[in-house]
This record gives structure tokens, C-alpha cells and sequence, in this order.
């Protein structure tokens, strides 16, 4: 429809409001309270334009644009005087109490309430009284809180509460005195804290990890990267300076995360800075250990020829190093590095999601989803942003309908919330304990992994009767299958959730089978499984066999070496096995970024890069590719990708033509061609050799400060900035201004809009998709003819038995990742590790709650643990809180037995 | 712990009913009154304790007794003199009875008298503008405010302290 902003006429989309509609025609209008993923309160009434009845009316009124939808031909202005004056005098009313000290706030640089200050004109403080000041509160390691600088937008409490569900944050008292915070102080309580620090439009929140090597926005080298510590793979941008890696910061990707991150993946990046990284490559036999680059290939070579080659891939490595390692050892040497019933799952989901029967659906899509069913996943501490999407789905399902019929814009946040009071759409979970997400779903249930299988597979028999044999299902267990088959059945979108997690196939062949069940003409069903690591899906895809079958091939032929990239193999599998399987190898090669039990055993190791320090591409459980690029310059040590180590050392092998230069396109161009399931690999991301104008993308900022200066103590001349030839971006300041491509977009920044609020002018519209389409490539299609995939192995029901007990992880959001555990600040969160049982299980032992009990699996006994007593673990079945040390290379999902 | 006299916890579960199953934290504004009708004051002890009975968070508890200037927070003492200060009071001349009441009284605003007897406040609009400069005490709203009134009024305060006691 058409409206016209002073005087001129513009095409806007219907049922945006003005605000919305201003700021994706790129025209500048001052906000504070609306989010765009959490709509207008009306609330700070800065963002007031002038509207017109007609072209006759010269008085107009003052509206507040984010409450006021677009109709035909409307007329507003944004530079009407009085318009403007309000506009300045909120400002003003709001500076009476704000400090006036931006050089000591975290927030300075890349504040919202600067720019909106800037914007509106107001300069000069005409009030002469005191400001209002407040007590600052603890609110634990990750957010620090100075509240003298809220401005009262209400944002804090709105996302903490109503968006993310946390109800330790709160607003206190009114008027003058208003204080946003915890009732006394405390850590907060929510695994998304962290994103209070891009809600606050002020310095109240802030990032504390960031404060301990802070850096203002402006001086921050940053690159487009993804979260390496879960499956879910949100876009993040990797913020850098003096070779440290400072801070993570939301990167919009309107398919994945949107404007968010969990704790988990916004702190957890401080295992690149850590002291336990490797730094130089290292031969264990010699004496003097550091090695040069050319000795190191030379020993490599020496040994690689000698014997045959086995290659253990990662599921946290790049597809880049997996393949590289592929191509090195031979298709037919290369293993994916985790256990055989890990990978045994992975397989049956890749399965699944090539066969097309069903959508594999994005974070966005889950968001809008009317039914949602959960089988055998803890996504809220495996996948926390899942679980917050699946939260928008349930919470505003029932507010999305309601406003339909009484045609109310979504945006509209307080009337569609009053609307639909508690109404909430539908969510069944169905897992082995209680998690914090059952307080908003209809049905929780939790039973063995098995059982949580046999009401899956009952609920598809029951959504299309006859299709599963076999069915001696109990009238409880088809009562609860008809409770949740009906509401599944009366959605549009319904999507069915699982997940690795339980180690358990019949779960997720159950959840798919209902998925397929459920996906008939009248509505389109969507299917996701939760994996294990943030590339656990692009390693499945390879294809290859399993840790323990190369275990079992290097036993039975003996004499091999073996290179393992980026993987701590004692993670992955009983540590008697993997000490059995380096006594059988002849030579350890190991790559990896930090030292662990592998890295112990290697005779040769090679610094690798994290995803600061290197380029690759990840494929996440969605099956959606996805690039990072690297962040820190690489001027002085070995560090390198190991698909950048591996490749050289197979150039070396093949005498092909050294010096050969090498990027990560030629790699996947090679991917694609020797495994076509990658089809399409090659164009995530634009090339190597992409410019505009003939200029790259900077990863610094136009203000960037200092880089003459940081070095004049060596050499007054400034250095020669780092070249990158793997990516269009380049490691300066200078470059192209302009918008980049959505998939190497470094940071947002717009002239006026320094903080992140600049993102608004990155997307097409008002919380769509980024200008161009979001970044990365699905790789799994949906396909019309696609072949009939169901699952009909109905397992028996769980049988508790008398001296063994089924092992399963019990992962925690934020204390769960090998690799997270290095930022102090999340460690000190994460729980110590325990064991919970049933006080049943408990009878059944002699034990009581607090005992230390012993694990004891095949011969191999674990480190003894503090056992908790928890009704909602059942009867038979042992969790240990999962990715902490006493509690690697556990055989979960087998039986185990326990002594006291 | 304190808690409330069997007629009071009548009177809250009557309050409670008024209201649909699983909205009994609507009944919040009159429980934290009878709260404040008993105790005195609220306490963080009696919030949480409310919290208890209407079963919701203290959390939300707090946020809403913090939000209304008419719960305190705080010990207050006997007789609570609330005087307007907003707008048509101001330039009535609200500021200077502020004044002359602290240093009458010796105290702050928002302090309360050695003795227990008086605390003094300040609040916005009373709807009584036509009467300005006013102020609240108990139950009666106290009109057209001069020096000579407050005198008055703080002598026949004492006056009937001293009466009760
Ligand atoms: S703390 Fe920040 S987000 Fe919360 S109301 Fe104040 S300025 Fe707004
Ligand atoms: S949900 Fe997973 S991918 Fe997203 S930020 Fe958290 S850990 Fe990272
Ligand atoms: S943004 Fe419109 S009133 Fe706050
Ligand atoms: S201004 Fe004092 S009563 Fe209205």
C-alpha cells in the first residue's frame, strides 16, 4: 500500500506499524521500548511522528508511530517541528537522571541511547537539580549492572520475563524510583541472560566477561562466525583485538537465532584465549621439542608413508578439515571419531532427512509452529535456543489466533498478552526427566527411553491406524497417544522434536514416525533432531564408519598411524578402548587447538585452529551449512587450520605443486565433486576472490584506533595488515562501506546507529530475512516424490532389572561443553558432577541421597559420584550429569552397574 | 512469623473467591492491605508470607508493593503526614510546607520522628488541587495548608497520642 512521509509517496507492506514501516523504508526515526522480536508497549514515547488526516490538514496530531498501523494513503511526517521537539524533549526528560559519563560505560561506543540522543538533537542540560541515583546489584559472572543508566524502556523485563520465560528479573517501585532488577542480589537464573546486554538500548546491562579485556565496538576487528557449542549452529559475530578473542555478539540470522543467543554460546568463547591452547607444533622424541614448519612436514611425511594411514574425523571440526583428512588417508581410511552408537544414530537422522518425507525445520519455523511435540530431548539444555523458540510457539500461539479474529496487529504486545492470558498452543514433552520447559507444556511425561519410544510409535498408530504392526500397546499408554494425537492433529504446523541425546534409535525413529504420520495434505509437518556437536551433522553426511570400527580394523591388521583431528577421542569412548587403541597404533598424529588426554598420546602434534583463528564450514542439525571466518590475525605462531595442515601434507604426498595456494573454496569444490550429498557446498558463502568495487569487506570498523600506535615502540611504520586469501574479508579498516552479502556481514553499523540496533538496516524489512536471504544453504530438500520412510520396530517396555541400571547424560546449558568449560565465568555455574536415581533405585541399592557410588561398565570403573535422589528419574535408570571430566567416555545408553 | 488473625485469613480466602480458579494473585492489592492494616508496614517476612497464601513468587509480590506509595515499606510512625506535592499544590506553596514541616519535626522526607510519632511524605496529585496546598493524614485529607495549620496540627496529633496512651 501507499503512505506518504513527508510529502513523498512510498510502497510500505501492509499491517506493519509507522515505526516499522520508516525504518525498512531506511528512513531514521528515534525508538527505545519496541523490539522488533517483541513489539510495541508504547511505553518511552520516543519515537512520536506527526500524522495527517488529509492532505488539507496542516495541525495534524502527534501519534506514537509503533502503535499506529499503516493504512492507504496515510500521511505522516517525521520532520515536523513539534514532532521533532517532543521527540528532543523525551530525551531531554530522560537525560535529567541519566549520567553524563559515556567514556567510563561499557555501552559508549555502540549505544542506542547515544544515537537516539545524537539523533534527536539534544545537547544542552537546562536542569539544575541533582540526579537519581541507585545501589547496583550482583547479578553473577556473566552481567554486570549499573543501573543509574536505565531510561525506564521496560525492554529488560519484557525479554527476561515474557520472551525468555526467567522470573528472577523484575521491575520494582515507579516513577522516579523504578529499578529493574533481582529481589536481592543473586545470580540471575536464566540460561539467556547474556542477551539482556543487546536488549538494554543503555549501559544497565552489560556483557561482564567483556569488561575483564574490554574493548570498545569501534576498535574490534570482527568476522561473521557460528557458535560452535551446539548443534543448533547460531550465527555470532567474533569480535577480536591485540590477538585476543574479546567478546561474542549476536549475528541476525532471521532463520536461526534472530536477535539472540544462549549463555552458553555467548560466554563460552574464552577457550581461545586460554592458556591450555597449543601453540607450536611439537615431535615427542626429540629433545628440543619445538619443531619448524618444514621438519615438522618432513617427520609427518616420513611417517605417514611408512605405514598405512587411518584418519579419525571430528564432529566439532569444519567439514573443510574432515575432508581434508578424507582426502589424506583415503576414503576408505577415514572414520568419523565417535562411538558406533553415536554414530549409528547420526546415521538414521541423516537417513531421515534425506528421505524428504518430512521438512527439516529452522529456529524460525519452530518459532511459528501451532503444536509442538518433544520426544526424548532435554532441548533446553542440549539446544538451549531451540528450547527458546519452541517457547515463542507455545506462547504465542494462542495470542497469533486470537488477534486474527479480532484483528489485532501481533506487534501490539500488551493487547495480544491480555488477549490471550494464559491460552497457550500445544506442547507435549515427552523425556527422561523433568526440565524446565515443562512448565509451559500441556503434557509432560517421563519414562525410559524406551517407553518414550512405545507412546511415540503408539501416537503414529494412532494418527493413521494400521500402519504400525505389532501394537500391544497398554489403554494407559493409548489414552495419553489419543490425548496428544488429537492436538496434534487439529494443527497447521505442527512440528515434532527429538534428539541423539537419549542414545536410544527406537526414540527417534518413533518421533519420526509420528512426524510422517502427521504429515498428510491438510497441513505441513516439520521434523528436527537435536545432535550431539556443532558439525555432528556435516560428519554424519560424510558417511563414513565409526571409531569403533577403525578400533576393531587397527587391532585385527595391527601396524597403522593414525592422524586424529580435533577430537578428544577419550570424550567419545571408554577410555580402556581408546588406550587400546593407540597401543595398537604405530604413530599418533594429532591435531587440535587444546591439550587434552588425546593430545597426551600423540608423537607428533599440530596446532589447529579454533573458529577464531580459521575459515571453515559447519553443517547444523537442521542440515543447513553454515561458513565462519577467521577473527585473529595469525602473524606469529604454527596455528593453522588443520585442513590447511592436512592439505599441505597431502600436496607433500602427492609431490602435486607446492606452494599451491590454498582456500577453502578449492576445498569444497573438491567436496563436492567426491561426495555429491554437499551439492550446492560451494555457494554458502561468496568466494575467496569476491570484492565490490574491487574492494573487500573490512573486518575493522571505519574508527578503528590505534594500529599505528600499537607497535611504535618496534617500528614507528605502521605493519602490513594480515592478509586473508581465504574470504572476501579483509583484515583492515579500509574497504567497501556499503551493505556486504548477508553471509559476510563482519558487524552492523549504520551511519547514526552505532549499537546493534543498527541490524534494522541489514534486513529487508522489520525482523525479516537479512537483505539478499539469510546466510547458509539447507542441504536437505524437500522432495515431492519422496520415497515412504517409517520405522516399525516397536520396542518392548522398559524392564527395570534387578543389579543393573541404564546409564544415561543428564546435560546442563551451560555447564555441558568441552569446550565452553574454559571460560571461568561459566564454570563456576556449571553443576559439579552427580548422579540421580529414583528412590526406588535407591531401595534397590541400599544407598541413600548424598552416598558417593561408583560406576562400573564392562570391567572399566569411573570416578565415584554424589547421588542425588529425584522422583522424576525412573525406576532403572542412572543420569550423570554429561561433558564434565568424571563422566567422559561413559557407554551411555547401556547398562551399567553400580557399586556403593 | 507473623502471620494473620483467623478473621483476617477469612477475609483473604473471601477475597481470593472473588476471583476465577488460578487468578488469586489478583487478590493482591487487598491482601497486602490487610497486611498493612496489621502489621503496620510490610515487611520483606510478611510479602513473602502473602506470596504464600496467593501462591505466587515473592518476586511478583515486591514488584507490585514497591510500585504504589501507599504501602510502606518501611516502619512508619503513628500519624503519616502525606503532603501533595505536585503541580497546583507546588505553586500554591507545597514546597515551603515541606519545609516547615522538616524542620519542625526534624526529620527528612521519607524519616519518621525519634518518637515513633510522626513520618513525613510526600505525594503526587490527591484530586484535592482546588483546596491547595493539602495533605493526607490517615483517613482525612487536611486543606488550604499554612504554618498556623501545620502547628495546629501536629499539637493535636500529640495530643491524642498522648490521650491513648
Ligand atoms: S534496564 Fe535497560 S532495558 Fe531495562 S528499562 Fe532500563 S534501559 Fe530499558
Ligand atoms: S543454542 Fe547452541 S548454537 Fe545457539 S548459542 Fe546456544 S550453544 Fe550456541
Ligand atoms: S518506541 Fe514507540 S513508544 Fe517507545
Ligand atoms: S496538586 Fe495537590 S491535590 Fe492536586
Amino acid at each position: 500500500m501507499f503512505i506518504h512521509i513527508d510529502n513523498k509517496t512510498y510502497t510500505v507492506k501492509a499491517g506493519k506499524n509507522l515505526l516499522e514501516a520508516c525504518l525498512t523504508l531506511d528512513l531514521d526515526l528515534p525508538y527505545f521500548c519496541w523490539h522488533p522480536a517483541m513489539g510495541s508497549v508504547g511505553a518511552c514515547r520516543q519515537c512520536a511522528v506527526k500524522v495527517y488526516k488529509d492532505e488539507n490538514d496542516m495541525k495534524g496530531r502527534l501519534v506514537m508511530s509503533c502503535m499506529e498501523t499503516v493504512t492507504e494513503g496515510l500521511r505522516l511526517s517525521i520532520e515536523d517541528k513539534t514532532a521533532k521537539a517532543f521527540r528532543e524533549q523525551v530525551i531531554e526528560w530522560l537525560m535529567t537522571n541519566h549520567p553524563h559519563d559515556c567514556p567510563v560505560c561499557d555501552e559508549g561506543g555502540a549505544c542506542h541511547l547515544q544515537d537516539m540522543t545524537v539523533m534527536t538533537g539534544h545537547d544542552y542540560r537546562r536542569y539544575n537539580y541533582k540526579k537519581r541515583t541507585y545501589t547496583n546489584q550482583y547479578l553473577g559472572p556473566l552481567i554486570n549492572h549499573e543501573m543509574n543508566r536505565c531510561i525506564q524502556c521496560y525492554r529488560c523485563v519484557r525479554y527476561y520475563r515474557d520472551y525468555a520465560g526467567g522470573d528472577d528479573l523484575n521491575v520494582f517501585a515507579a516513577h522516579n524510583h523504578v529499578y529493574f532488577g533481582r529481589e536481592k542480589d543473586g545470580v540471575l537464573q536464566s540460561p539467556f541472560s547474556g542477551n539482556l546486554s543487546e536488549v538494554c538500548p543503555t549501559g544497565v546491562f552489560t556483557d561482564k566477561t567483556l569488561k575483564e579485556h574490554y574493548t570498545r565496538k569501534w576498535d574490534l576487528t570482527m568476522a561473521p562466525s557460528v557458535c560452535n557449542h551446539c548443534s543448533v549452529g547460531c550465527n555470532t559475530i567474533a569480535a577480536e583485538r591485540y590477538g585476543q578473542l574479546r567478546c561474542m555478539l549476536n549475528r541476525y540470522n532471521g532463520d536461526v537465532n534472530g536477535y539472540f543467543l544462549c549463555d552458553r554460546g555467548r560466554f563460552g568463547y574464552e577457550f581461545v584465549n586460554s592458556e591450555n591452547r597449543i601453540k607450536q607444533a611439537l615431535i615427542r622424541s626429540r629433545t628440543n621439542e619445538a619443531a619448524t614448519e618444514s621438519e615438522i612436514m618432513e617427520h609427518v611425511q616420513s611417517l605417514i608413508s611408512m605405514s598405512k594411514v587411518v584418519g579419525i574425523g571430528s564432529p566439532r571440526a569444519s567439514l573443510e578439515s574432515n575432508f581434508a583428512l578424507m582426502q589424506l588417508v583415503g576414503k576408505e581410511n577415514f572414520y568419523q571419531g565417535i562411538s558406533e552408537d553415536e554414530a549409528h544414530l547420526n546415521r538414521l537422522v541423516v537417513e531421515m532427512l534425506r528421505s524428504g518425507c518430512v521438512h527439516s525445520v529452522s529456529l524460525k519455523e519452530i518459532e511459528q509452529a501451532d503444536a509442538v511435540l518433544i520426544i526424548g530431548e532435554d532441548i533446553w539444555n542440549t539446544a538451549p535456543m531451540m528450547a527458546l523458540a519452541v517457547r515463542q510457539a507455545v506462547v504465542k500461539t494462542a495470542a497469533s489466533q486470537a488477534s486474527q479474529e479480532i484483528k489485532i496487529p501481533v506487534w501490539l504486545d500488551s493487547a495480544i498478552k491480555e488477549l490471550a492470558q494464559e491460552e497457550k498452543g500445544f506442547l507435549a514433552t515427552l523425556t527422561i526427566a523433568t526440565s524446565p520447559i515443562d512448565d509451559i507444556a500441556t503434557h509432560s511425561w517421563h519414562a525410559a527411553p524406551d517407553d518414550l519410544a512405545r507412546l511415540g510409535f503408539a501416537i503414529a498408530s494412532y494418527l493413521q491406524p494400521g500402519k504400525i504392526v505389532n501394537t500391544d500397546f497398554s489403554e494407559a499408554l493409548l489414552d495419553k497417544a489419543k490425548k496428544i494425537g488429537d492436538a496434534l492433529k487439529k494443527a497447521k504446523n505442527p512440528v515434532v522434536i527429538t534428539g541423539t541425546s537419549c542414545y536410544n534409535d527406537n526414540v527417534i525413529k518413533a518421533a519420526f514416525d509420528v512426524a510422517v504420520a502427521l504429515n498428510t495434505g491438510e497441513r505441513k509437518t516439520s521434523f528436527s533432531c537435536v545432535m550431539t556437536e556443532c558439525n555432528s551433522m556435516g560428519l554424519a553426511m560424510m558417511g563414513s564408519p565409526s571409531f569403533s570400527v577403525a578400533n576393531e580394523n587397527i587391532k585385527t591388521n595391527g601396524h597403522a598411524t593414525a592422524v586424529i583431528l580435533e577430537n578428544d577421542v577419550y570424550k567419545h569412548i571408554p577410555s580402556a578402548n581408546a588406550d587400546e587403541f593407540f597401543n595398537s597404533c604405530d604413530h599418533v598424529i594429532v591435531l587440535d587447538a587444546l591439550h587434552n588426554a588425546t593430545t597426551e598420546k600423540a608423537q607428533v602434534l599440530l596446532p589447529a585452529a579454533t573458529f577464531a583463528d580459521g575459515d571453515g564450514t559447519l553443517v547444523n542439525n537442521e542440515g543447513r551449512a553454515q561458513r565462519f571466518f577467521q577473527v585473529i590475525p595469525n602473524t606469529t605462531s604454527q596455528v593453522q587450520e588443520s585442513w590447511r595442515w592436512l592439505k599441505k601434507l597431502q600436496t607433500l604426498k602427492l609431490h602435486t605443486l607446492n606452494g599451491h595456494a590454498l582456500h577453502p573454496d578449492d576445498l569444497l569444490r573438491e567436496m563436492e565433486t567426491a561426495l555429491p550429498q554437499f551439492e550446492g557446498i560451494t555457494n554458502v558463502s561468496p568466494k575467496h576472490d569476491f570484492t565490490i568495487h574491487g574492494e573487500k569487506i573490512p573486518r575493522e570498523p571505519h574508527r578503528y584506533s590505534g594500529r599505528t600506535a600499537i607497535l611504535a615502540n618496534k617500528n614507528v611504520s605502521e605493519p602490513k595488515p594480515f592478509n586473508d586469501g581465504d574470504s572476501p574479508l579483509s583484515f583492515t579498516m579500509e574497504g567497501y562501506k556499503g551493505t556486504p552479502p548477508s553471509g559476510v556481514v563482519p558487524f552492523f553499523w549504520s551511519p547514526g546507529w552505532n549499537s546493534v540496533q543498527s541490524v534494522n538496516k541489514y534486513q529487508e524489512e522489520t525482523n525479516g530475512a537479512l537483505r539478499g536471504g539469510n546466510p547458509g544453504l539447507q542441504l536437505f530438500k524437500n522432495k515431492s516424490d519422496a520415497r515412504d520412510l517409517f520405522f516399525n520396530d516397536v520396542p518392548e517396555s522398559f524392564v527395570v532389572a534387578k543389579d543393573r541400571w541404564l546409564l544415561l547424560p543428564k546435560y546442563d546449558a551451560l555447564g555441558s561443553g568441552e569446550l565452553s568449560s574454559y571460560t571461568a565465568a561459566l564454570k563456576t555455574l556449571s553443576p559439579q558432577p552427580f548422579a540421580s536415581m529414583s528412590t526406588g533405585s535407591l531401595q534397590a541399592l541400599n544407598a541413600k541421597d548424598g552416598d558417593m557410588l561408583q560406576i562400573v561398565d564392562a570391567g572399566i570403573m569411573y570416578g565415584s559420584l554424589p547421588v542425588k535422589a529425584d522422583e522424576n528419574v525412573c525406576d532403572g535408570v542412572v543420569l550423570v550429569t554429561a561433558g564434565l571430566r568424571e563422566s567422559m567416555g561413559m557407554s551411555w545408553g547401556t547398562r551399567v552397574q553400580i557399586k556403593k | 512469623m507473623a502471620q494473620f488473625t483467623e478473621e483476617r485469613l477469612a477475609k483473604v480466602k473471601e477475597i481470593i473467591a472473588r476471583y476465577p480458579d488460578g487468578k488469586q494473585k489478583s487478590a493482591l492489592l487487598p491482601v497486602l492491605h490487610l497486611a498493612q492494616e496489621q502489621f503496620g508496614w510490610l515487611s520483606s517476612e510478611t510479602m513473602d508470607y502473602v506470596a504464600g497464601l496467593l501462591q505466587i513468587e515473592p518476586i511478583e509480590v515486591y514488584e507490585v508493593a514497591t510500585f504504589y506509595s501507599m504501602y510502606n515499606l518501611k516502619p512508619v510512625g503513628k500519624y503519616m503526614f502525606e503532603v501533595c506535592q505536585t503541580g497546583p499544590c507546588m505553586v500554591r506553596g507545597s514546597e515551603d510546607i515541606i519545609e516547615y514541616i522538616k524542620q519542625k519535626l526534624g526529620i527528612k522526607v521519607g524519616e519518621t520522628t525519634a518518637d515513633g510519632l510522626f513520618t513525613l511524605k510526600t505525594v503526587e496529585c490527591l484530586g484535592a488541587c482546588g483546596y491547595a496546598p493539602m495533605m493526607q493524614l490517615g483517613k482525612h485529607y487536611r486543606e488550604h495548608l499554612t504554618k498556623e495549620k501545620v502547628d495546629a496540627i501536629i499539637e493535636e496529633c500529640r495530643r491524642n497520642a498522648a490521650a491513648n496512651n
